[in-house]
């Protein structure tokens, strides 16, 4: 079996931008839950942070492709 | 709200509508190609008893070492031809060689097969070969130049790396790919010749340029005509995507400053989304445009100059002297400050880049599936079974990756506009 040890980091970075992303979903659920009325800016909110979070695991990504 | 949720849902429909007959066609197609292959390879091989071929022409494929993954590349990549569904469309090539100078022809001149859904030429035209609808060059000085009918092309790994080589009068000659700038970073580099063609990729940005011009010079008009009225056709659909984009992305980052930069956000927008749709439609090219490094790096760049050319005076403050912070602490924010300039952009780029192109081979190996699990139409039974499977799986693929497209286009904006903000911020404290 051959690979290279750098796909492990990428899962790894993949798991943390994962719990990320999750913990920025379940929040924002409950925020909105708890204010409906304010659905709409939490919703660009939400996007905005699990973009930025996604940025970090994209840089982890092309680092290890880099790293290959 | 009733018209608007019924041309949602009518769009909706039709993608999923098109996405469906993609693949009852593309299954159709693709056994049929496969017939085709073994046929030849039998032929070959008797052929090979005879005469050597120089290790060129059709190889049988081995079901148990095959690798989806150049199957993979060669869909996501940017292409010399115009495939629609089986058919080959030829493109205009211009490229320029410092050896040799501008050469610029149809790519028809390469004499590939137009039913054939690959589109590898038969001729090389002053070293330049097409290799799977892609233009490449021959290294060796001492191939003759002109139109030279070549034996065939063959790729071969070497250091996990595939290598082209063109078979030509009992010799291999090896062929390279274009230059690109990424400096080996995604396999490329600086090589023997640059590739300015109107490729599959500009083809498709042209298309949805003037689709885009025509759409929205139409809804321009009916405003004017219809002023003070409901809106009908057309602006439905448009006003609604328009009015969310300027009420939750242009209006809450960008302050009062709104209406400089909704035009900027605008173009962004539609462009992707334009783009993101277009790639989604099955048996058109399937470009992946937005997919493609290049096209998403221009788009970065543009947002790195509207976001620091704005800059006022308290953002670059922020970056070289942030204030009230002791200087020690300053050594370490200025750098990390500096390289969020140049990362901000980079994420655009990468982002919008990394989850196309990730959606479109994902629907690949799912079709790939099918060819794995039937051992390329030797086992038609667990074929049938594995397509079944594999349908289900692409069509929530294909409905997941629409949901892609609107997000990221969404994603890609939101991101500018809060980047531009934030250089525009006026300071309260």
């Amino acid at each position: 079996m051959t690979g290279s040890i750098a796909a492990i980091g990428m899962g790894i970075a993949v798991i943390g931008a994962g719990i990320g992303i999750g913990n920025v979903g379940a929040k924002a659920m409950e925020a909105i839950s708890r204010q409906p009325e304010a659905v709409g800016d939490i919703r660009s909110n939400m996007i905005l942070i699990a973009g930025l979070i996604e940025g970090a695991a994209i840089i982890a990504i092309v680092l290890s492709f880099l790293a290959r | 709200m009733r018209k608007i949720l019924i041309s949602c849902l009518f769009v909706f429909g039709f993608a999923l509508f098109l996405n469906a007959q993609d693949h009852s066609h593309d299954h159709h197609n693709h056994d049929h190609h496969n017939h085709d292959h073994h046929d030849h390879n039998h032929d070959h091989a008797h052929k090979d008893d005879h005469s050597s071929h120089g290790g060129c022409g059709h190889h049988e494929v081995d079901p148990a070492t095959w690798d989806p993954a150049p199957t993979a590349f060669h869909h996501i990549s940017d292409a010399n031809v115009f495939s629609i569904g089986p058919f080959s469309i030829p493109l205009p090539c211009i490229l320029y060689a410092p050896d040799h100078g501008l050469s610029m022809f149809m790519s028809s001149k390469f004499d590939f097969d137009w039913n054939a859904h690959e589109g590898t030429g038969h001729k090389a035209i002053d070293r330049y070969v097409l290799d799977l609808g892609v233009v490449r060059r021959i290294k060796d000085n001492s191939f003759p130049m002109g139109e030279i009918k070549i034996d065939g092309i063959t790729h071969k790994k070497e250091n996990d790396v595939t290598v082209g080589y063109v078979c030509y009068g009992g010799n291999k000659y090896q062929i390279e790919d274009q230059s690109t700038i990424d400096g080996g970073v995604f396999g490329g580099g600086m090589t023997s010749f640059y590739d300015f063609s109107i490729s599959k990729n500009v083809i498709s940005m042209f298309l949805m340029v003037l689709f885009l011009f025509w759409l929205f010079r139409s809804v321009a008009n009916t405003y004017k005509k219809r002023r003070g009225m409901a809106p009908t056709g057309k602006q439905s659909l448009v006003e609604a995507i328009f009015v969310f984009i300027q009420d939750e992305v242009a209006k809450p980052f960008l302050g009062h400053k709104w209406e400089k930069f909704t035009p900027f956000l605008m173009a962004l927008f539609f462009f992707i989304l334009a783009l993101n749709l277009f790639g989604q439609i099955p048996f058109l090219g399937g470009s992946n445009a937005t997919g493609n490094l290049a096209l998403t790096l221009v788009l970065a760049v543009i947002t790195f100059f509207v976001v620091n050319l704005n800059g006022n005076k308290h953002y670059w403050q922020h970056i070289f002297n942030f204030p009230d912070v002791p200087a020690p602490v300053k050594a370490i924010l200025t750098p990390i400050e500096i390289l969020g300039v140049f990362i901000k952009p980079l994420t655009l780029m990468l982002r919008l880049f990394a989850n196309i192109t990730a959606g479109h081979i994902v629907i690949i190996i799912f079709i790939s599936l099918i060819f794995m699990f039937s051992e390329f139409g030797r086992n038609m039974g667990i074929g049938v079974g594995a397509a079944a499977g594999s349908v289900f799986l692409t069509l929530f693929m294909m409905a997941i990756e629409l949901l892609v497209a609107f997000i990221q286009a969404f994603v890609f904006t939101i991101l500018t506009a809060s980047y531009i903000g934030a250089a525009t911020e006026e300071a309260h404290h």
